[in-house]
């Protein structure tokens, strides 16, 4: 198995991705929890490219972006795979992740920091994205299939994050009556292994979307102020 | 089955020049056909193969389609995987082929997007990401001759077709890429070599007479 080291923190769920596929593989790991307003200098070395985490150290050698890491684990760690075997449904898998991180957690995010006369129009956008993966999810258990796979870990952070995104983003985008598979696949998840067992306090994911909000807010309206 | 490949892209498009190389290094016969992505009425098959982004590039194999250039470079690795393997075999170094290819993907088209499609501030701080993306490259290729070691891998892949975009950026952003970054302007020139390469890369030129026009239609100075 050689050494598994992840440098993460607790509240952000690309980094709880890796632990929910390392658990899955029954990979031991040594999890090492990063501050990211003071970051460590393994973390710089580790990441020197992003010098964000999640960070995979696999016998000191570093791998960085959760995706990748994804894979990495799938390849190394042969046992309950995430990805499928045919090449067209890896394909598939690999298009759904991308399109989640890139269009609807980057989508979900924005409509959660949007105030004002630009909120309607992010969460409409954000739910055009929802409305796509709940197009995918009908009729299947999980993305996977039968079993949790690489999307179900990918869009893991739909039950318990977004939930959390909704409350302090004031707006309500998973709704049974809008999108009831992926409300159900969304139920469904959390009462599945491992994700029911591995998921930080949500007071302390609370805090960090109202920090990051706090951020974003500010920087977007220091660049209104420029213009 | 016999093995229909069909490829839908767009001449001037790194990510659609990226199948193309791929297709063509595994020696793939295929039908390409051409989508104009200025002309706002995509054909009938392109809508219905990328419903999701209605972009190229698209590959279909066989009536099925696979979207996203790094996807489907990945997908005709896997699939044509008797010749010219793209990916290396070991999973760290896979690993580390995807997060190169990801970065190329990701930080140097937005950065470099913004040199010819904005000015002022913006461009200058595109311009000066676009730079230090080129170093990071630099440093990652080494002494290598190919981002791949001996032979074009999937970084190669994903970022030679840039190549035919930097008389753009050296015109807009004001710049000598050689004088910047000599050995990625080496490494260009020696994936040219490969007729993948040469086939698929179109005149710097003829991108650069296009980049005119599309400044002048979304009405940059």
């Amino acid at each position: 198995m050689g050494e598994v080291k992840l440098l993460a923190t607790p509240q952000s769920s690309p980094c709880v991705r890796i632990e929910w596929a390392l658990k899955m593989k029954g990979v031991e790991y040594k999890y090492m929890k990063q501050s990211l307003l003071n970051k460590s200098h393994l973390l710089l070395q580790s990441n020197p490219v992003y010098k964000k985490v999640p960070v995979l150290l696999h016998n000191g050698l570093p791998i960085a972006e959760s995706l990748v890491i994804l894979e990495y684990i799938d390849e190394t760690w042969k046992q309950n795979p995430l990805l499928p075997q045919d090449p067209y449904d890896r394909a598939n898998a690999r298009f759904w992740a991308r399109f989640f991180d890139e269009k609807c957690a980057v989508g979900m995010w924005k409509a959660g920091v949007a105030q004002g006369e630009g909120k309607g129009g992010a969460i409409e956008s954000a739910l055009e994205s929802l409305a796509l993966l709940d197009k995918q999810i009908e009729g299947k258990r999980y993305f996977g299939g039968e079993e949790i796979g690489y999307m179900d870990i990918v869009a893991g952070g739909i039950p318990y994050w977004l939930n959390v995104l909704e409350q302090v983003g004031d707006m309500e985008l998973l709704t049974p009556q809008r999108f009831p598979h992926l409300h159900r696949w969304s139920l469904n998840l959390m009462q599945t292994s491992p994700v029911k067992d591995c998921l930080p306090p949500r007071d302390s994911v609370v805090n960090y979307f109202r920090l990051g909000f706090k951020k974003a807010r500010s920087m977007s309206s220091a660049n209104n102020n420029k213009s | 089955m016999a093995n229909e490949v069909v490829l839908l892209g767009y001449w001037p498009s790194q990510y659609g020049m990226r199948a193309r190389i791929a297709v063509e290094e595994k020696g793939i016969p295929y039908e390409y056909k051409e989508e104009d992505a200025w002309n706002y009425d995509r054909s009938p098959l392109l809508l219905e193969m990328n419903p999701v982004h209605k972009k190229t590039p698209v590959l279909i194999h066989n009536g099925k389609p696979i979207c996203e250039s790094l996807i489907v470079i990945e997908y005709i690795d896997e699939v044509w995987n008797h010749k010219s393997p793209l990916l290396p075999s070991d999973p760290y170094d896979r690993a580390q082929a995807r997060f190169w290819a990801d970065f190329v993907h990701r930080k140097v088209y937005g950065a470099a997007k913004r040199i010819w499609t904005t000015k002022g501030e913006e461009r200058e701080g595109g311009k000066k990401e676009f730079i230090e993306c080129m170093k990071l490259l630099e440093q990652q290729l080494g002494e290598k001759p190919y981002f791949g070691g001996d032979n074009l891998g999937f970084v190669d892949v994903a970022f030679v077709p840039f190549y035919s975009w930097f008389q753009v950026y050296e015109k807009f952003g004001k710049f000598n890429m050689e004088a910047e970054c000599p050995n990625i302007i080496a490494w260009a020139k020696r994936c040219l070599k490969k007729e993948s390469v040469a086939k698929t890369l179109p005149d710097q030129h003829k991108v650069y007479d296009l980049a005119i026009w599309i400044r002048k239609k979304l009405g940059v100075e």
